[in-house]
């Protein structure tokens, strides 16, 4: 294979003859032109035999992946230079989805044939079948399922009413720490805006709160989590969880609506002004969408604290959500379920955190494209 | 007939942690009706302190500094077209250019009506609703003067508008901005640190010294109006450049001197 001509770029002109590459193997492909894509391929081919040789699988397996993931680097990114140039976006979507795929695929094979120990590191077909299982089974001991096996609704419903749909909805561990979750961060997030925009209006305010909210950001909120199931009335139920949510979500989104009020660029507060804003108008036409931005980062940092917080909440005093699931899972030592139960956490960030991304690009218009 | 602007020995002091700094000191200036006045002066003379104190957003320690007939609830006194970029980010340029009327209560019809009126003036119609950052710098600056004319102000103030553009975009809003002065003939007072820019734009120039800012002397342009940028190439145009180079030339070097 020789380069066409007129595709001579930057990359060519360090062609050089294979000799130079650093030892081709004896199953390398024909060299010549080529010799940019041909001598990672033949060192990445060189590497596997000398794996399957010298028995590098099983001790040095490390090793062969990551000289492997270098040679794919330099293999794809020869490729792409080859590429006509309205095929290199789809190549690098292909790229950003088949990585992650063939990661699953190395750990399925690695997982199968023992290298893996399949105890701690089920293979991901093992995982999506017991999320399955989670998905679809009601689990007798626990009394609780994943979902709340919303296709048993219209049964449960002409059975028992309102009453039955509930106790579905109750048995469920997503709804469970999804409505942890929202719930925390709603009764969090909207004092937190408001505390942070008197904050970084008044500067009395701001003098005598400041210190002391800051001493409170940096502990982990979580370490309060026992002082809040003493002041609740029922240390089990939902309230505490729910508290320790919203504490944390509070004090990230007034710190940073603080910062965003106090980052304004000085000269549209002096426009409002020589417009004759009002008061109220100042604050609802320039200061409000002003630190939008920067309550918004605010908000995207708390979403991620809640999950944390309820996920290790539940790890200690639950009896169902997802983190509870984890948990569960661990001390039965049923792996594959475990790994289930973290996709769905997982799932739940990604899902959380697109929603918050629609409201943003809902509310600040401006900030698309 | 008194003047429309009238300033008499006003002062500007200021507390800093070096002490007290007098940015404006004994500064008389009178602006006709109607007049397009251009101040230049070193950086740091009190020229924005000046327009800032007009604008509201600043008071004079003392002395007197007047718009007449002075406030009238039907129209505002003045309005800033300010040195950077200062259109909402938040807001379209309809919603930008309609800012100060809808401030002052003018209902949602009739606000937009004189928006777009602004905007066609402006040659921005294609871009109502885009949000600045989708706009050019000059596009931008367009945006801006048409919010502070649309809100039709006593008097219209400049803060260097046009200094962050490229020499191009600027010449050409120049003269756009005469020929939206021609149509309205405004009062406006123009700070600038362009030289050709004050004689291309002005009926008067003044000079100021450098701090205390004080008024220097003022140079009376006599080109004929209406002006396009073909004047800059004529010998009475270098003339008065040249003029008002004289006056400035001591007070820059003391400015530089004083901060180096």
């Amino acid at each position: 294979m020789t380069p066409k001509p007129g595709s001579a770029g930057p990359r060519w002109s360090g062609e050089r003859p294979a000799a130079d590459g650093p030892a081709p193997a004896a199953g390398a492909p024909p060299t010549g032109g080529a010799a940019a894509w041909a001598w990672p391929l033949g060192v990445l081919l060189a590497t596997f035999a000398a794996g399957f040789a010298f028995d590098l699988w099983t001790r040095g397996w490390w090793a062969l992946l990551g000289v492997g993931f270098v040679c794919v680097v330099l293999l794809a990114q020869e490729l792409e230079t080859r590429l006509a140039l309205r095929w290199r976006g789809a190549f690098q979507r292909a790229l950003a989805l088949g990585f992650p795929l063939s990661l699953l695929l190395i750990w399925e094979l690695l997982a199968g044939s023992g290298i893996l120990n399949p105890r701690w590191f089920p293979p991901p077909s093992q995982i999506a079948v017991a999320l399955w299982e989670l998905t679809v089974s009601y689990d007798r001991f626990n009394r609780s399922s994943l979902i709340g096996r919303p296709w048993l609704v219209p049964e449960f419903f002409a059975e028992r009413g309102w009453e039955g749909v509930q106790a579905l909805v109750r048995e469920s561990h997503v709804w469970a720490t999804l409505s942890r979750v929202l719930g925390g961060f709603l009764i969090g997030a909207f004092p937190g805006v408001l505390v942070g925009m008197v904050m970084g209006l008044n500067r009395t305010v701001r003098m005598m709160l400041d210190a002391t909210m800051s001493a409170i950001y940096v502990l982990p909120k979580i370490a309060i989590f026992p002082i809040l199931m003493l002041v609740f009335p029922n240390p089990f139920g939902e309230g505490p969880k729910i508290a320790v949510v919203a504490i944390s979500a509070f004090f990230l989104v007034a710190i940073s609506t603080m910062a965003g009020v106090q980052g304004i660029d000085k000269v549209y507060l002096e426009a409002g002004r020589n417009f004759g804003a009002s008061r109220w108008q100042m604050f609802r036409h320039v200061i409000l969408p002003g630190a939008l931005p920067i309550v918004f980062s605010g908000l995207r940092l708390a979403l991620g604290t809640a999950l944390i917080v309820i996920v290790a909440v539940e790890f200690v005093r639950a009896d169902r959500g997802v983190g509870f699931l984890i948990y569960y899972y661990w001390q039965v030592l049923v792996t594959p379920r475990m790994y289930a139960a973290l996709v769905v956490v997982m799932a739940l960030g990604v899902g959380l955190t697109a929603l918050l991304q629609w409201v943003e690009r809902r509310v600040m218009p401006w900030r698309r494209g | 007939m008194s003047a429309k602007i009238v300033a008499r020995s006003a002062e500007k002091r200021f507390q800093t942690r070096a002490g007290w700094m007098t940015a404006l000191h004994d500064f008389d200036l009178e602006v006709a009706e109607g007049e397009f006045l251009c101040l230049v002066g070193p950086s740091g003379c009190g020229k924005s302190t000046f327009l800032r104190i007009l604008a509201g957003l600043d008071h004079a320690t003392g002395g007197e500094v007047r718009i007449n007939p002075g406030p009238d609830p039907r129209q505002p006194l003045a309005n800033v077209v300010f040195q950077e970029y200062a259109v909402f980010p938040w807001k379209t340029v309809l919603h930008n250019v309609a800012f100060g009327l809808e401030m002052r209560g003018v209902g949602r019809k009739e606000r937009e009506a004189a928006a777009h009126r602004w905007i066609d003036k402006v040659a921005l119609t294609r871009f109502v609703d885009y949000y600045p950052a989708q706009l050019s710098g000059g596009m931008k600056q367009r945006v801006s003067i048409a919010r502070a004319l649309a809100n039709d102000p006593q008097v219209l103030l400049m803060d260097e508008p046009l200094g962050a553009l490229d020499a191009q975009t600027r010449a050409v809003l120049q003269e756009e901005l005469l020929q939206l002065w021609e149509e309205s003939r405004k009062t406006v007072l123009y700070v600038t640190h362009s030289i050709d820019e004050a004689v291309f734009l002005g009926d008067r120039v003044v000079v100021m010294t450098a701090h205390p800012g004080t008024l220097k002397t003022v140079i009376d342009v006599d080109l004929p109006r209406p002006r396009d940028l073909s004047v800059m190439a004529t010998p009475e145009f270098a003339a008065l450049t040249g003029a008002v180079w004289d006056a400035l030339r001591d007070e820059v070097r003391r400015a530089m001197a004083e901060q180096g």
